[in-house]
């Protein structure tokens, strides 16, 4: 297996985009990766698309063709597939181009993530994303998507000394990073009172503990390491790349407050960088609700369930603590274009990796990606480093 | 939904009707046809659930999907029903009279309709023993 490097991100501005149709967003994304790594559309040799549901969202199916097609891509004819697991498609799709990579059957590979969510209302947006999950023993039933992690949060809860504030600090501090991040949806500081007075969605979770409705695009170039250096100077490493699945429905689950292909799928993750935690020095994970990334650090095995709520409101979690999490601002602040998520996330690492980050840099030399799909049935994890 | 996809799963929806692995004596629901941990040694017959059980976590849907707009709030929960398997229901009851640990009981109510004029469907949500 050969070493895989980015050598290219690009990544729209998130948020509800009147003006931009589905094919303008990742026509944005990919244009910026390109010039990011002085390349043309030529070199690329693949793509790989994540996207949740054009089919829904847009009434558009067919993304992989449709998208090498509005690329300019048409006439060279490369093989372009859409890659689907949920709010996990586009880690799953970086994971996808990696492999493509490692092999070597591919060299310059394009993945990206793009979603147009706001040309439906949000009522049907809300029963897409219930998609999600399972739609005969769940969705059926009146489950939501807010309401499967808020059977969560009430779990949790019931079982961990974690208070309603830490939860709420979870999104005070992806607010405060987000406020701090050019293409974040939420670019405005949040107390703890906006949290906890917000209306309740499905209880005990607020309005401000639910990532938003957005759109957005995102994509990364990938070579072989070895090859990298003819592009950039700042090569990033993928250190490693890792994935698994659980049961559809939460209900199934073995243990309803941990998501075990998160803990896998991280185990995973460790094995094939033989590192330690330790070595992590921050990392973008999936804060779809504000009880998502308390689950995800411990999950992950960062600390012990039930600790990560003290560790939140201690700080460690934030810019300047010993492991900040989600300095973009998170699917929270930054915003949750679904497929585009996992590739932002890889764009936010690169950005912190290189010290692109303007005001929201923090040092380091290997970062952590962590994307879910569902309530935790797809799991994607990527570890990044300089190189 | 479409009417065919509802009506397949009449016995499931209506009636709790799930499988037992008579090797293990494991239940499932929804119904399987093969015994996860027996395999091809398990001997899969059918089980019908009375329906009762306890309520393993739970939320007020506050802000829910077009089809069930018209009901919030209501309660969501996990249950657990008795033999062992775990669902996804409402409990008809006010929230306060919901906690982890309820023991509930099913009955026969309606879930939804496909809007005006559709096909309104039928199924199991869960009530408070009191």
């Amino acid at each position: 297996m050969r070493d895989v490097a980015i050598i290219g991100i690009g990544c729209t501005t998130f948020g509800e985009k009147w003006e931009a149709s589905f094919r303008d967003l990742f026509v944005e994304a990919g244009s910026l990766a390109l010039a990011d790594a002085e390349l043309a559309g030529e070199h690329i040799d693949a793509m790989y698309v994540g996207n949740m549901s054009a089919g829904r969202f847009i009434e558009q199916e067919h993304i992989g063709a449709l998208i090498a097609d509005y690329a300019g891509l048409s006439t060279r004819h490369i093989p372009s597939t859409r890659v689907e697991a949920a709010c996990a498609s586009g880690g799953l799709a970086f994971r996808q181009a990696v492999i493509a990579v490692a092999s070597g059957m591919e060299d310059i590979v394009v993945a990206a993530g793009v979603e147009k969510m706001t040309d439906v209302g949000t009522g049907a947006s809300v029963d897409t994303l219930a998609g999600a999950a399972d739609r005969e023993w769940e969705g059926f039933m009146g489950a939501t998507f807010p309401g499967l992690y808020a059977m969560i949060a009430t779990d949790y809860m019931h079982r961990y000394p974690l208070t309603r504030e830490q939860l709420a600090m979870v999104a005070v501090k992806n607010h405060r990073n987000g406020a701090k991040n050019p293409i974040a949806q939420f670019r405005s500081e949040i107390t703890l009172e906006t949290v906890l007075s917000s209306a309740l969605v499905a209880d005990p979770l607020r309005l401000f503990d639910c990532s938003p409705i957005t759109d957005g695009a995102a994509a990364v170039i990938l070579a072989p390491l070895e090859r990298a250096r003819e592009f950039t100077d700042t090569p990033v490493k993928v250190l490693a790349t890792a994935q698994a699945s659980d049961t559809i429905a939460l209900h199934d689950r073995r243990d309803i407050s941990c998501l075990d292909a998160t803990v896998v799928a991280g185990e995973r993750a460790f094995a094939m960088a033989r590192l330690p935690r330790g070595k992590i020095d921050f990392m973008e994970v999936h804060d779809c609700f504000t009880i998502a990334e308390i689950c995800a650090i411990e999950d992950l095995g960062f600390c012990k369930k039930g600790e990560a709520g003290r560790l939140t409101e201690e700080g460690v979690t934030a810019l300047n603590g010993d492991l900040p999490v989600n300095t973009s601002g998170g699917l929270k602040a930054c915003g949750h274009p679904v497929g585009a998520t996992g590739i932002k996330q890889v764009c936010e690492i690169v950005q912190q990796l290189r010290g692109e980050a303007g005001a929201r840099q923090v040092d380091g030399e290997i970062g952590l990606t962590h994307n879910v799909g569902g309530t935790g049935a797809t799991v994607v994890v990527h570890i990044l480093g300089v190189t | 939904m479409s009417v065919a996809r509802f009506w397949r799963k009449i016995p499931q929806r209506y009636n709790l009707v799930g499988t037992r692995c008579e090797s293990c004596g494991r239940h499932y629901f929804p119904p399987r046809s093969f015994c996860p941990d027996c395999r091809r040694g398990g001997k899969i017959v059918e089980y019908r659930f009375p329906g009762t059980g306890k309520v393993v976590t739970y939320t007020v849907i506050r802000s829910a999907s077009e089809q069930f707009e018209n009901i919030t709030p209501y309660v969501l929960a996990i249950i657990q029903l008795d033999e062992g398997p775990r669902l996804t229901s409402q409990v008809v009851a006010k929230p306060d009279e919901v906690a982890v640990g309820t023991r509930v009981r099913s009955v026969f109510r309606r879930i939804m309709a496909d809007g005006d004029s559709g096909v309104i469907h039928y199924g199991t949500k869960f009530v408070p023993v009191k």
